[in-house]
């Protein structure tokens, strides 16, 4: 699915200062029967967000009117656990473009990646700034510049670089994926299916 | 041949990679795909949106497993969600021709389950599924691991996906293992020396003597909770234990199509000199019977222990305060003693017929605690077979057990068997994280024999107190 292209985002955003996130706490898994992507924003964080009785849970940073954006922070280790693409569905859904932490599960990153989620890893020390930052003032804005691959907390100056590989951020610059790109070499897929043993 | 030594997952990597893209991804090429009726339908959908077709539809297989209740198989699903997506993953495969074992048919099961015991899984493969557990293939000398759901769709349309080649880990264990030790404890072991992230961005290789004497089933078990530490995959150099399991399978090649395949089998192991960018080393007889007491599989700990403190566990505090917090445990306290309400056996870590084998080895002569709800699920029709045949069934029914029908079932509580809230399980299965196995459940992660014994105390016990 083409996805909306990705080149600078500046925004506000909600601070999740939780290690190890997994993925089943991003998208629980009784939420995943759906037959077609969409509606999974309404249960993004679905157990840590509502009552059994779909009452907003006061405390969860989702439900305060102070943090907004479309940026989420997360801590380190974020998106652990099942492949569930469910899981980056719904954080884009929700309104999510780009989600910070200091160390990304594999499966996740690639799984953002395919769907037009920038995954921006940023060193420890960096993402306590932006949780301290937030903290003393929920409107700081960051913003992440996919073409110079930086990062910058607007209110302090300070500024990170990440890195992405070629590829990947050429795909996010112009909404492209990669099934677009498997189309254009069948020919040469063809051609080595007819070597293989299996 | 000067090349430098290569690894096994060199070797098979390498042998798939159709173009390398400088500083991108491989365009890998997928000898299996296995699909299930919950990360598919999304997939087919985009298929048909952008007005592809499926490339090879005989290199995909079919299964449902996540959603299937495991009572009265027979009847219509009742959950019109669950019938809706089993329903999808029929009328798909139909429509492309690709292979499909649903509810009712005798090779039903866990895909990670019927897809080795079918002889669908072969060394030296490139196999992937839209499941993270996935990597249980692994233990044949495949590269598996779990995919996403765009992945899916590039699979079927192109029998490739694009990955940067990951990094590569060598975990050794070496020594022998001691009494009531089994593989479920070996990986659980590990997950907690290393955590949930330890090998992330890596593709591990097992060596060592503690996997050179594992059985296949065992082998499974290991490299299933691999991504549990993080890591893709992992994996471990065929051997004559490997063959042996695959002589003979369904889908395993015969005659001079076998001795071709074990021919190239044989080459694939790591080579004296290769290295890793990652190694470690660990010894058997520093494994105990293992638990979990927290919200990830990497917070476990010998049964006889104690829970660690945060300052010993070195994670982030608030993290670990409120998984304990979750759980209802204490820094430094016991696990031994304390109450279980459910015990789970099954799963695609844990649900092959070794695993019952064990869990009968306990239960044998005993009674089921009262208070406990014990949910018995072969991973597969052909693993409830084995059960009845090798009279695991009556055992378990002389102590009070049910035995129920085949599928996912409570390790991720996708169909009904969802824990509820509050409540413990002592579970084989993979994940303990919040709400898993039912919104509000706690889950302690363990072998089949931990779960055996706790089936018949009624409380987290050592198996080896019971073991004969």
């Amino acid at each position: 699915m083409a996805y909306d292209k990705f080149t600078t985002l500046k925004s506000t955003a909600v601070p999740l200062p939780i290690e190890n996130v997994d993925t089943d706490q991003i998208i629980p898994a009784r939420f995943l029967k759906a037959t077609e992507r969409k509606g999974f924003g309404d249960n993004l964080f679905r157990d840590w967000r509502f009552e059994n009785d779909g009452t907003p849970k006061a405390d969860f940073i989702l439900n305060n009117p102070i943090y907004t954006g479309k940026i989420l922070v997360g801590g380190k280790n974020f998106g652990s656990g099942s492949s569930r693409e469910h899981a980056a569905w719904a954080i884009y859904d929700y309104g999510f473009r780009c989600v910070v932490s200091s160390f990304f599960a594999d499966i996740f990153k690639n799984n953002s990646l395919n769907i037009g989620i920038l995954p921006v890893q940023v060193s420890p020390a960096f993402l306590d700034g932006i949780f301290t930052a937030i903290e003393a003032d929920p409107a700081t804005e960051l913003e992440v510049d996919l073409s110079a691959q930086t990062i910058t907390i607007l209110s302090t100056g300070a500024q990170e670089s990440f890195s992405i590989n070629s590829y990947k951020k050429h795909n996010l610059t112009n909404g492209y994926d990669d099934i677009d790109y498997l189309q254009s070499m069948k020919a040469d897929i063809e051609a080595f299916a007819a070597k293989s043993i299996y | 041949m000067s090349q430098k030594p290569a690894t096994l997952f060199d070797k098979v990597w390498d042998a798939h990679v159709v173009r390398n893209i400088e500083d991108g991804p491989d365009v890998f090429f997928i000898d299996r795909h296995f699909i299930h009726e919950v990360t598919s339908p999304v997939a087919f959908l985009g298929m048909e949106q952008r007005g592809l077709n499926v490339m090879f539809p005989g290199k995909t297989f079919a299964t449902a497993d996540h959603n299937t209740p495991t009572i009265n198989q027979h009847l219509p699903v009742e959950d019109p969600l669950s019938a809706n997506q089993l329903k999808a993953l029929e009328t798909n495969t139909a429509k492309y021709g690709i292979s499909h074992w649903g509810l009712g048919n005798p090779k039903n099961g866990i895909v990670h389950v019927v897809g080795p015991e079918n002889g669908i899984t072969l060394p030296g493969m490139t196999i992937v599924c839209g499941d993270s557990h996935t990597s249980t293939h692994g233990a044949f000398g495949a590269i598996a691991f779990g995919i996403g759901t765009s992945e899916v769709e590039m699979v079927l349309t192109s029998q490739c996906i694009m990955q940067p080649k990951p990094k590569k880990m060598r975990i050794s264990v070496n020594g022998e293992l001691g009494k009531g030790i089994t593989p479920k404890d070996v990986a659980l072991y590990i997950i907690s020396q290393l955590t949930t992230a330890g090998a992330t961005g890596y593709f591990v290789e097992y060596a060592g003597e503690v996997f050179e004497q594992m059985s296949m089933e065992g082998r499974m078990t290991v490299c299933n909770m691999s991504i549990e530490m993080g890591a893709r995959g992992g994996m471990i150099a065929p051997d004559e234990t490997t063959f042996d399991y695959i002589r003979g399978r369904e889908k395993a090649p015969v005659g001079a199509a076998w001795e071709e395949a074990l021919a190239y089998w044989k080459t694939l192991k790591t080579e004296e000199g290769a290295t890793f960018d990652k190694e470690y080393h660990f010894n058997a007889a520093d494994i105990e019977p293992m638990i979990t007491y927290g919200t990830n599989p990497g917070m476990g700990m010998g049964i006889t222990g104690h829970i660690p403190s945060a300052v010993d566990a070195g994670s982030n505090k608030a993290s670990y305060e409120k998984s304990l917090q979750y759980m209802g445990f204490h820094e430094e306290e016991p696990m031994l003693g304390k109450k279980v309400d459910y015990v789970f056996i099954g799963s695609c870590t844990n649900g092959r017929i070794e695993d019952f084998r064990a869990f009968a080895s306990i239960v044998k002569g005993r009674k089921k605690a009262d208070h406990v709800t014990a949910w018995i699920v072969p991973g597969s029709h052909i693993v409830e077979r084995q059960i009845k045949e090798e009279g695991i069934l009556d055992i378990l029914t002389d102590a009070g057990f049910q035995l129920r029908q085949p599928g996912c079932s409570a390790c991720l509580a996708m169909n009904d068997d969802k824990i509820p809230a509050g409540k413990y399980a002592v579970s084989t299965s993979n994940r303990n994280f919040e709400g898993r196995q039912g919104p509000g459940s706690r889950t302690l992660l363990a072998s089949p024999l931990v779960a055996a014994a706790a089936a018949v105390t009624g409380v987290v016990t050592d198996p080896r107190e019971l073991l004969a």
